[in-house]
């Protein structure tokens, strides 16, 4: 495996987990030490934190798609608090540098987020999940340019670390975001989180998840999510995370190709806890044999 | 490293931390059933009654109607053999989806994917207590593994017809059958053999597994008497290991990853076993 320089920060290879798609504390329950000798991931990417615990969406939370799922999950965590004092010291034991995601419904509250996860040494990164309404103006603050320019400006002064911010494909130009995230001092972006989708119970043609929409994820959705990479990558000068649907070293050998710095695995964790090694392996074969790829036409 | 566990001794014997594939050795068509069994070289020999593992095929997952599969199914396993190279492990399955269709349709020397075992499983009753096992459809698939472990147990199973009750074949000694339509035994509820089971005397724990509203019953029916009670429930889940947040079940502490603190829960941590998402 490759190591690389993610805004600084030393990487043993290009694999990260996407945001809410791995719990260590709960892989290591499942799995015990193996887990830790076989990590599966070159930096790990916690669960997303707000300031306040949420207990999440009301169930049901899956739907199976066509090479995907629906989720509605609704951010369970256990508050700013609870993260530091519960998670932090167990997530500081795994063997790769730790990213943080937080997630804030005001500017100010972000703010507080990433003041008080930035200043503890286990933290390599903060990720910012602007996939939220902003309770002061009611936009998704990633879908608008001008609403991630003002987060990321006022949160620039609250930490050093670097600053990913997390890009929804759901706004009308993930481009124009991207460079605004980029011109107000963002380290990085990364893309795309989930595709807004619902799903109708087949009885009832009522909405079947508990919190009536949710987000696709999944191979269905890689061929968006690799156009989003390839112009976000064209946009900017900052290092991009590419994912979405990658389930293959072929899947994260497009996305890198696209323009990405780095790519994230996502619901193909949830199909093989080592998907992440997996795929990394397959990644390394494949750059071994970089060149000989047949660009002329798909295969059939 | 790890989540808090609600106990030290939890009845949990970890997974390696990856997908790996069995060869499958055996598929038995039983009634409206099907057992699927299969070799498996690098899992453990001891999983414990109850838990589960996330079942896949090796080739052709998806593809099947509305291009689905995707996502692996989860599966209590009903019986593990240990072999001089690995155990055999079975599992009871109704195709009912696109999921359970595809494997159902394996035949021996193809390829079962798996993760597992997983989650929490069955307590060892405790001493004195007589295990009553409850059963209904497709969950008495645990009560194999779990009948073979105990000794002396009063074995309940109910079943919806006849094609169905064909599994209770499986079961040692004589369990209790009773069907939705009468084919088999009488046709009633399970949870009527069970209350009078626990009306004919005192000292009985009940383990059990089935759908929601028959878990539900049985919460309802133990609750009353004061009868300790174990449910091993079923919610749609995507991982198995808690990192989908996908299986949450309501307790008395708020929602639970029934993958983790799960699937075997006790019946007093619940409100109601019937919740939004409960069943397949």
């Amino acid at each position: 495996m490759t190591p690389l320089e993610l805004c600084g920060i030393s990487l043993r290879g290009p694999v990260l987990n996407g945001s809410g798609t791995f719990d260590a504390r709960a892989a290591h329950r499942a799995f015990g030490d193996a887990l830790l000798e076989r990590f599966p991931f070159d930096a790990f990417v916690s669960k997303t934190i707000t300031l306040e615990p949420r207990q999440g969406n009301p169930p049901p939370r899956l739907w199976e798609t066509p090479a995907g799922m629906i989720n509605s999950i609704g951010l369970p965590n256990k508050g700013l608090e609870g993260f530091l004092a519960s998670d932090l010291p167990e997530l500081a034991r795994l063997p790769v540098p730790l990213i943080v995601s937080v997630m804030g419904f005001s500017r100010e509250e972000l703010a507080q987020l990433v003041c008080a996860v930035g200043e503890h040494d286990e933290v390599s990164m903060l990720e910012l999940n602007v996939s939220c309404p902003n309770v002061e103006t009611g936009l998704i603050m990633g879908a608008d340019p001008a609403e991630t320019a003002l987060a990321v400006e006022r949160l620039r002064s609250e930490t050093a670390k670097p600053l990913v911010v997390k890009l929804t494909p759901n706004a009308t130009d993930p481009g124009a975001v991207a460079a605004a995230a980029e011109a107000a001092g963002a380290d990085a972006v990364s893309l795309v989180n989930t595709l807004k989708g619902m799903a109708l119970n087949p009885q009832t043609g009522e909405p079947w998840l508990g919190g009536r929409t949710g987000g696709v994820s999944g191979p269905a959705i890689r061929a968006i999510a690799l156009e989003q990479v390839a112009t976000v990558a064209a946009r900017v000068g900052i290092p991009v995370i590419g994912m979405g649907g990658i389930a293959s070293g072929r899947d994260a050998a497009d996305f890198i190709a696209a323009g990405a710095s780095a790519v994230a695995i996502g619901t193909e964790n949830f199909r093989d806890p080592a998907a992440g090694r997996r795929i990394a392996a397959e990644l390394a074969e494949l750059s071994l044999t970089r060149g000989t790829r047949d660009t002329s036409s798909m295969p059939v | 490293m790890s989540e808090p566990a609600p106990a030290a001794t939890e009845p949990r014997t970890l997974a390696p931390p990856e997908r790996r594939v069995a060869v499958v050795s055996g598929v038995e068509r039983i009634g409206a059933y099907h057992v699927i069994t299969a070799h498996d070289v690098s899992g453990p020999t001891n999983p414990r009654p109850g838990q589960f593992y996330m079942l896949s095929t090796d080739e052709c997952w998806g593809g099947a109607g509305d291009e689905r599969p995707y996502l692996p199914r989860a599966f209590s396993y009903a019986r593990a053999r240990v072999e001089p190279d690995g155990v055999a492990v079975s599992f009871l399955l109704e195709a009912v989806g696109p999921g359970t269709e595809r494997l159902a349709a394996l035949r021996p020397d193809e390829g079962l994917a798996l993760v597992g075992p997983l989650g929490i499983g069955f307590r060892a009753p405790p001493d004195g207590l007589r295990p009553i096992l409850v059963g209904g459809g497709i969950g008495a698939a645990p009560l194999l593994c779990l009948q073979e472990e105990l000794e002396q147990t009063t074995l309940l199973l109910g079943f919806r017809s006849a094609a169905h009750a064909q599994a209770a074949a499986l079961f040692s000694g004589e369990p209790q059958v009773v069907t939705d339509d009468g084919s088999v035994g009488r046709q009633a509820l399970v949870t009527e053999l069970l209350a009078a089971e626990l009306n004919a005397g005192p000292g009985g724990t009940v383990l059990a597994c089935g759908p929601p509203a028959m878990l539900e019953a049985i919460r309802a029916l133990c609750a009353e008497r004061d009868v300790p009670a174990q449910l091993a429930l079923e919610s749609g889940m995507a991982c198995g290991f808690g990192a989908c947040f996908g299986c949450v079940v309501p307790t008395t502490d708020g929602y639970v990853r029934l993958c983790l603190d799960g699937p075997v829960v006790d019946a007093h941590r619940l409100e109601t076993a019937l919740f939004a998402g409960a069943g397949h």
